[in-house]
């Protein structure tokens, strides 16, 4: 496959993180190119989903810089985030349980939507017709990601693989220019993971969206990453393509211990 | 044999491109086709499908498809897949449908034999199977697909979108204005209008060539006796190939004019079939059975209240739901109970089923559990068998309103002569007959008698009033070692009735008892365990829970006490039988693509389960090999227990 990967979107310089006495993140810094797929791996508790949470603006770090294309980012909130293109689904999937699979993956078009809460409430003039619109992008999500037969069905029904897609749904209604994924493959079987790969790859090679992700997947994170950066304890100890992190003797001895 | 379709009522509309195009000029604005896309049915009028199809069949032309080619056809049913059909078939070629599950291996015979030069696919699935098998199969020159989707970074020069093809055609068509008209002129009735494949229960699949006037012949013997009108609406779901899904939904759209509807996706049937609410719907009996389990087992689900009003009204219906259906007398108070029921019950679960609108529905495939189509006729949807072969156009056999039997497939349908051979076999005669098995000559003289029969293979008889009772293949059918008869399907049908078991093979030929594998169905059966609290990890573990076993074995007993009362077959109480550790599979070649099981195949890889039900043990290790559907092969092992059940001393005849 010959994709254009392009220039750095997101450039993250010297972070460190602190909550109180602990560090949960030290000097690291990395690049995200456009169109391309990044992965974040580590063992547990290398500090992977809070570098996640510093990209989307819930974690606010003590020190370094955050350029977001180009330009240094000041303190956001998550909804900022979310205005500026980016998109993510959650380790512990985080659906409106009792709501339908429809019904959620509308709630990703929220920052879309100009009409207000009035006139939503009484389905009154543009609300009417912006419905509409948004019906019609996320029934092509539906479509994309093979989720129309459960439409109608409400998430807390659903066997979890499919929760996770409904979830990737949610992500892509937004229609994203970087889509942020915590382990979308954590608790799946081979099968559902292979769908799960494809769905990235296509969302990847079709809508060009960047996606950054986090997976203990071995096999899938270098199978389907451009780049890799790797985790532990905080630190950034490897960073580059699959092939670079596989043989890199920090990594190896991270995963499988001193002494190996 | 052609020339007999009876063609005084379409006037010279003695070909598919023919009736096309009269509905498009007498009937132009009413809906053709449907289908749902991004959760919005769109609806093609019968002028725009001619459009469709003229501007296919010309951009085929351009890429220098011939009369007498064959065109591949693979794909879920999508509208743009059936006019496809008749584009080919308005350039003398013929059309040939292939199963779109088959993995590209599967195919591989069928493109050979058929010596395809053009295949039209649904989507990338389908064109990556192409891909690979393209090397093997030196005539292939042209692949149409109609979804883009991640076609994107595929550059072979012979791949075409389906969109780009009508283009083509399209500029065609105004090149050469009357290209296309002389074409269709050319088609006479005797052409080869379609090539179906047999699924193959034994041996290769052969083609089977039948000509327009065989389809139209069957579709309008179809139309006449149940009197399908204009103004129908049928879901079309069930797979092209299939001869079944042909006569419906396009021999017979295009004789009766009604509208065909394509789900959304395989999983959507359900919704779909609510939502479009068919005047016609037809379906095997596999089918029919899983609707049934399912609402079984979402009424277990629901409050005392319900449920006692539930079987309180389906019990109704079993007494007297048949009758009124066929309009026989039923007494006052039966009827007023039939009117509440149908307020309470029957309607609402009619619509629940999305067969509220039904006029006539259809199960044809294999033999159908009495109780499950009594169960379906008492609650007033009028589901009917019928009979028939992919060499015969599936019409053989038609019940005719009223007079429906429930262990019958009815009379022989107008048109239709049969005969039954001394050795029991049905032998059939009519206009839709197949012309020829494709390249098979000594296939073709094996199939016809010298009179000019078909033989169906079946083993049958006619009852008092004419209609054809099926007792099973006619080679399956054996005698026990003490000269009983042996009727496989039979028995496995009977056990197929219960909502927990899915699949059973019977053994039995030659032997000094029956013994049975069984699947069983992990839906129901998941349930049933979930409510008493059973843990399992998957198939192999449920089947081999203890509980499950006793479950069974209740069934099976249930069955034996049963058989007794039928002298024809008292003495084929199953006596042993165990549970398979993995479902029947057509990718592991077990069932056929329509799902019928492949008795001698089971027979043999399974021998050493056979060995020890006839020995006596008490359980078997077996380790199987699995395909799975990626193509990646696995094993499951598992040690099976061998269960006894209970048989019944046989009721000699009085005298």
């Amino acid at each position: 496959m010959s994709k254009k990967i392009g220039d750095v979107i997101l450039d993250l310089q010297n972070i460190s993180l602190r909550f109180g006495g602990v560090k949960a993140l030290t000097d690291i810094s990395f690049n995200v190119r456009e169109h391309e797929i990044r992965a974040i791996i580590g063992p547990n508790g290398a500090g992977k989903s809070s570098m996640l949470n510093v990209i989307n603006g819930v974690y606010h770090p003590q020190e370094g810089k955050i350029f977001w294309h180009g330009n240094e980012r000041k303190k956001m909130e998550p909804h900022m985030a979310a205005q500026q293109n980016i998109a993510r689904t959650f380790q512990n999937i985080a659906l409106f349980k009792g709501m339908t699979v429809l019904d959620n993956i509308m709630t990703g078009r929220i920052t879309k939507m100009k009409s207000n809460f009035i006139e939503h409430a009484l389905w009154f003039g543009r609300a009417r017709k912006e419905e509409l619109e948004h019906r019609q992008k996320v029934e092509e999500v539906i479509d994309f990601l093979e989720i129309q037969h459960i439409r109608k069905t409400p998430v807390g029904r659903l066997p979890y693989g499919l929760q996770k897609r409904v979830e990737l749904a949610r992500a892509l209604a937004a229609e994203p220019s970087m889509l942020l994924l915590d382990e979308p493959m954590a608790g799946m079987n081979v099968e559902e993971k292979q769908d799960m790969c494809r769905f990235i790859l296509d969302v990847n090679d079709q809508f060009g969206t960047t996606i950054v992700l986090i997976e203990h997947d071995m096999g899938v994170v270098m199978d389907i990453s451009d780049r890799v950066v790797v985790l532990d304890y905080g630190k950034k100890i490897g960073d580059g393509v699959p092939d670079e992190v596989k043989n890199n003797e920090d990594v190896i001895k991270a995963y499988l211990g001193a002494g190996h | 044999m052609p020339g007999q379709a009876n063609f005084a009522s379409v006037d010279g509309l003695h070909t598919f491109p023919r009736l096309l195009l009269n509905h498009a000029k007498t009937r132009p604005a009413a809906p053709a086709m449907r289908e749902k896309y991004l959760g919005i049915w769109q609806t093609w009028s019968w002028a725009d499908v001619n459009e469709r199809v003229r501007a296919l069949a010309c951009g085929l032309a351009s890429l220098g498809f011939k009369r007498g080619d064959n065109l591949a056809i693979i794909g879920d049913n999508r509208p743009h897949l059936y006019m496809m059909m008749t584009a080919a078939q308005c350039l003398g070629g013929v059309p040939v449908p292939l199963y779109q599950d088959a993995v590209a291996a599967e195919m591989l015979f069928v493109l050979q034999d058929a010596s395809i030069r053009f295949a039209v696919v649904e989507d990338q699935e389908q064109v990556d199977k192409m891909l690979e098998v393209m090397g093997e199969v030196g005539t292939l020159e042209h692949v149409i697909y109609d979804d883009p989707r991640g076609m994107r970074h595929y550059t072979q020069p012979f791949l075409h979108d389906i969109h780009e093809l009508m283009e083509m055609g399209r500029i065609h068509d105004r090149n050469h204005p009357d290209f296309l008209n002389t074409e269709i002129e050319k088609g006479h009735y005797d052409d080869v209008s379609v090539m179906l494949y047999t699924s193959g229960t034994t041996g290769k699949p052969k083609g089977v060539c039948q000509t327009h006037a065989a389809f139209i012949a069957a579709a309008q013997g179809g139309v006449q006796v149940d009197k399908l009108g204009a103004d129908g609406d049928i879901l079309s779901y069930l797979p092209m190939a299939w001869v079944g899904d042909h006569l419906f939904s396009y021999a017979q759209a295009l004789v009766a004019g009604f509208t065909i509807n394509c789900p959304e996706s395989g999983e959507t049937v359900m919704t779909d079939l609510r939502e479009i609410g068919p005047t016609c719907y037809f379906a095997p009996p596999r089918v029919f059975e899983s609707l049934l389990t399912s609402v079984m087992i979402r009424m277990e689900d629901a409050g005392k209240f319900k449920q006692k009003m539930f079987h309180h009204f389906m019990a109704v219906a079993k007494r007297c739901g048949a009758d009124i259906l066929d309009g026989k007398s039923v007494g006052f108070g039966d009827r007023l109970q039939y009117w509440l029921g149908n307020l309470l019950v029957y309607g609402p679960l009619r619509n629940v089923l999305g067969m509220s609108r039904i006029k006539v529905a259809y199960t044809a495939g294999a033999a159908i559990g009495p109780e499950l189509f009594r169960f379906y006729r008492s609650m007033g949807i009028n589901l009917k068998q019928f009979y028939g072969q992919t060499e015969t156009c599936a019409y053989v056999c038609l019940q005719p309103d009223g007079q429906i039997k429930f262990d019958s497939v009815g009379q022989p349908a107008p048109g239709v002569e049969i005969k039954i051979a001394d050795n029991g076999e049905v032998l059939v005669k009519g206009p839709m007959l197949l012309k020829e098995y494709y390249k098979r000559p000594d296939a073709t003289a094996e199939s016809l008698n010298a009179d000019g029969y078909f033989m169906t293979g079946d083993a049958g008889f006619l009852d008092e009033d004419g209609h054809l009772k099926i007792i099973d293949r006619a080679k399956d059918v054996g005698k026990l070692s003490n000269g009983a008869m042996f009727a496989p399907n039979y028995i496995e049908n009977k056990l197929k009735f219960f909502q927990h078991i899915k699949e059973v093979v019977c053994f039995g030929h030659d032997r000094d008892m029956v013994c049975a594998f069984v699947n069983i169905d992990v839906g129901a059966v998941g349930n049933w365990a979930e409510r008493r609290g059973i843990a399992y990890s998957g198939y192999a573990d449920l089947a081999g829970k203890p509980e499950v076993l006793e479950l069974i074995r209740e069934c099976v007993e249930q069955i034996n006490a049963d058989l007794v009362h039928d002298t024809m077959v008292a003495d084929s109480q199953i006596h042993r039988f165990l549970v398979l550790h993995k479902e029947l599979d057509p990718d592991d070649d077990e069932l056929t693509r329509t799902r019928k099981v492949r008795r001698n195949f089971v027979a043999e890889k399974y021998k050493v389960l056979i060995d020890a039900l006839y020995s006596g043990k008490s359980n078997q290790f077996i380790e199987t090999e699995v395909k799975f559907e990626d193509g990646r092969r696995g094993k499951v092992s598992a040690d099976l227990k061998i269960i006894d059940a209970k048989t019944f001393p046989i009721v000699k005849k009085a005298a």
